[in-house]
């Protein structure tokens, strides 16, 4: 039951870090070419200004309750997937500097410089989540020591691209229903018109990521062995039809709280089909790693349950706060970035 | 060159790194918050200037601090996946509370206090500030925690082939753990005070802004008097629990090849560690070191001899960064006695004046020296007496971690170089035309 319990908390973990950092990720990735100058720029930059931080804690949060509740999946994970998570990590720390030095000079090539670099580390990090979870779903190579027979060309294949493209489209939408939210004029206007034809990409990837996974991987076993399941699936439908319902109201608001869900039930469709495993092997389904092989023991799981029913409540109370606060439009007279 | 050598360079790259930058943090934000409550006090708008000039040069820091700090959470995995396995039930726990309690806290409301200047009451603004320099404190505590764990593992039992957390309590309150916080967080707000002095001593040898630069000299000096003379002393403490639990670390800080009463520290000394002696010893002051470990002149010091060859950690290494730490540590206790006295006629003495800008560097170099002390003295451990650093590193292949290796000391030189032009770039400007 314990580690149950951790096995969803760990899903829903990673699922709030997409929800959260995806919009900023989505920003990154769409900016410069949405852009027209660069005040329209600086407007979309400072739209995520105040959050990107806060969010980028999901992750570091994920990782370490990766590594507290289920070590040996921390182990193998990160190390078999070496050289990926390192792109991620480096086009992450270049992202983040990017946004503060940014604005310290207005030079035209300083200027590229980093957008360049915010392009790069948003754009790089969405696509490799993708197909590295992509590949979590189908199985990794991993022999009886946790060894990884393969490397990162082995997990460019159709189906890990296809998860790749997944997490890029979810999250470019994201973003584009939050600079709806906090943009204005004519950038709004383009962000507008823009969301609603990738919002039929992100319908189109969406199916097709359903279908490979049907054909790819096991993940549909669980939901015949458990039907209720099927509503996760049926949410994530709800959801992303609602997202096309606010943005014909031009209630972003409402659309961005309908693309988050989205995102938490498409990342949850792959944790519920892998349950009870948390690193499956494609070799032999011996070599897995499940929530019951790999986790700490029944004392650390429930300290660290007690730690997370108190403390996560309180950053979500704050993080709230946070998004509440800045939810309004964007001044142009008082950009920080 | 193998593994587990390059994972330890890379480690050891990305943690001294990242190291240059938390100290700062930790202390600045202090003073920041500080100057913020007092200009909510007074209405003086000078303090609101203190703040936003101090505060900018805080938040380039930050950045590039935050930053490189994700890459550390993940090492652990990628670079010394054995030492995960075996630890994770405890260390892993440890990490994963500092992102939970501390962490999100600091980060979240960074990004209020720099966004949220028109937002909220100016109230608000500065307890934001102070939860910012609460929550960086509170983050630098669990990990010292963890690292204590390593040191000195304590409230574990060996089951299932690994360490299990059996007594969380005792991890986190045992005296090495508290021994360390203490230590490394009053070096942490000495570093501050250095930034916060230097800076303002250039400006008052340039008769730039002095109102401004004079205040906030006198804030540093305050924070910087009260630390410096805090690490001094606990120091002390720190050395007589080392001496119990890590014997082999307090030999080698004073190159001791034979166990004796009486035990000598020397001025200067240099080992031959291939021979087991010193090639150099310069100064020899019997009994110290017995005192400094035991409080007795007298008490039997144990020597490097009584440890197998393959128990010691490097000697030079650990003795040189000993001396650098506590010879500094001595330095600015002295600077900050001077500071003391010459607080009220700082611009008639030029020359201190010019002693507190060039020594700038030295504070940074003293606490990447402390930290060397600590995990250099420790091997060939990872885990103090449980698990060796040999046998820590991930099944994987050299040519990867080597290319990472190449990659972090790239992108972190890089980083380094744009971080502190950045930071002095806008610290040389003063208050007046900052880009913001």
């Amino acid at each position: 039951m314990l580690e149950s319990t951790w096995f969803f908390l760990w899903g829903l973990l990673w699922a709030v870090f997409f929800m959260t950092d995806g919009f900023d990720l989505g920003i990154g990735t769409i900016y410069p070419f949405l852009g027209k100058n660069d005040e329209e720029k600086r407007v979309m930059i400072n739209s995520l200004g105040p959050l990107w931080d806060g969010n980028e804690v999901w992750l570091i949060t994920a990782g370490g309750v990766t590594f507290a509740a289920f070590p040996l999946v921390y182990s193998v994970m990160f190390s078999a997937l070496y050289t990926p998570l390192m792109l991620i990590l480096f086009a992450l720390i270049i992202r983040g500097v990017s946004f503060e030095f940014r604005g310290l000079s207005n030079k035209k090539s300083w200027v590229r410089i980093w957008d360049t670099s915010i392009f790069v580390g948003s754009f790089l990090p969405s696509l490799l989540f993708g197909v590295a979870f992509a590949n979590i779903f189908m199985g990794i190579p991993i022999d009886e020591n946790g060894i990884m027979q393969g490397n990162l060309f082995s997990l460019l294949n159709p189906y890990g691209i296809l998860g790749g493209i997944l997490f890029v489209v979810l999250f470019v939408v994201h973003g584009l229903l939050w600079i709806c939210i906090r943009g204005f004029g004519d950038l709004k206007k383009r962000a507008s018109n823009l969301v609603k034809k990738i919002w039929i990409a992100e319908v189109v990837v969406i199916v097709g990521f359903l279908g490979a996974s049907y054909i790819y991987t096991n993940l549909f076993d669980n939901y015949f062995k458990y039907p209720a399941l099927w509503l996760i699936l049926v949410f994530a439908v709800i959801c992303l039809l609602m997202i096309r319902f606010y943005i014909s109201k031009e209630k972003y608001f409402f659309a961005w709280a309908f693309s988050a869900s989205t995102i938490v039930f498409c990342t949850f469709f792959g944790i519920a089909g892998l349950f009870p495993n948390l690193f499956p092997s494609s070799i032999n389904p011996d070599f897995s790693l499940t929530a019951f092989n790999a986790s700490s023991s029944p004392y650390t799981l429930k300290i660290m349950l007690g730690i997370v029913i108190v403390f996560i409540p309180i950053v979500i109370a704050y993080q709230s706060f946070a998004y509440k606060l800045f939810s309004t439009k964007v001044d142009p007279k008082d950009l920080t970035y | 060159m193998d593994v587990v050598f390059l994972s330890r360079l890379q480690f050891a790259a990305a943690t001294i790194f990242h190291f240059l930058f938390v100290p700062l943090t930790l202390g600045l934000s202090i003073m920041v918050a500080y100057m913020e409550t007092k200009y909510v006090r007074t209405k003086n708008p000078l303090y609101l200037s203190m703040t936003k000039f101090w505060g900018k040069l805080f938040l380039i820091n930050f950045a590039v601090g935050v930053v490189t700090g994700i890459t550390l959470e993940f090492q652990f995995g990628t670079n010394w996946s054995k030492y995960s396995t075996y630890v994770g039930d405890i260390f892993g726990s440890l990490l994963a509370i500092e992102a939970t309690v501390a962490f999100f806290l600091e980060s979240t409301l960074i990004g209020i206090w720099v966004f949220g200047w028109k937002k909220l009451s100016a109230k608000a603004h500065a307890f934001v500030m102070w939860l910012v320099a609460i929550g960086g404190s509170i983050s630098a505590v669990w990990i010292l925690i963890a690292n204590a764990w390593m040191q000195h593992p304590v409230g574990y039992t060996i089951r299932n082939g690994r360490a299990e957390l059996t007594d969380f309590m005792a991890v986190i309150t045992q005296k090495f753990a508290i021994l360390t916080i203490l230590h490394t967080l009053s070096a942490a707000y000495v570093l501050s005070a250095f930034f916060v002095m230097s800076i303002s001593a250039w400006h008052l040898l340039k008769k730039s802004n002095v109102e401004f630069f004079s205040k906030s000299f006198r804030i540093g000096l305050v924070m910087g008097l009260l630390s410096t003379v805090f690490v001094v002393a606990e120091g002390d403490f720190h050395a007589v629990d080392i001496a119990k639990v890590q014997p082999a670390k307090l030999a080698a800080m004073e190159t001791h090849w034979e166990t004796q009463a009486k035990a000598p520290v020397f001025l200067f000394s240099w080992p031959d560690e291939e021979n087991e002696r010193n090639i150099i010893e310069i100064g020899r002051i019997p009994g110290v070191l017995s005192f400094l470990a035991f409080h007795d002149i007298n008490a039997p010091v144990q020597g490097l001899k009584e440890f197998p060859k393959d128990e010691r950690p490097p000697v030079a290494i650990t003795a040189l960064a000993f001396k650098i730490m506590v010879g500094l540590g001595f330095l600015f206790l002295g600077l900050m006695i001077t500071g003391w006295f010459l607080r009220n006629k700082l611009s008639e003495k030029p020359w201190f004046l010019k002693i507190m800008v060039i020594s700038l560097p030295l504070p940074y170099i003293a606490i990447e020296a402390g930290w060397v002390l600590a995990e250099v003295g420790r091997q060939p451990w990872i885990v103090y007496g449980l698990l060796k650093t040999s046998d820590a590193a991930s099944p994987i292949a050299a040519g990867q971690v080597l290319t990472t290796l190449i990659g972090f000391i790239v992108l972190y030189g890089l980083l380094g170089i744009a971080g502190f032009y950045m930071i002095f770039k806008n610290a040389l400007k003063g208050p007046k035309d900052l880009a913001h």
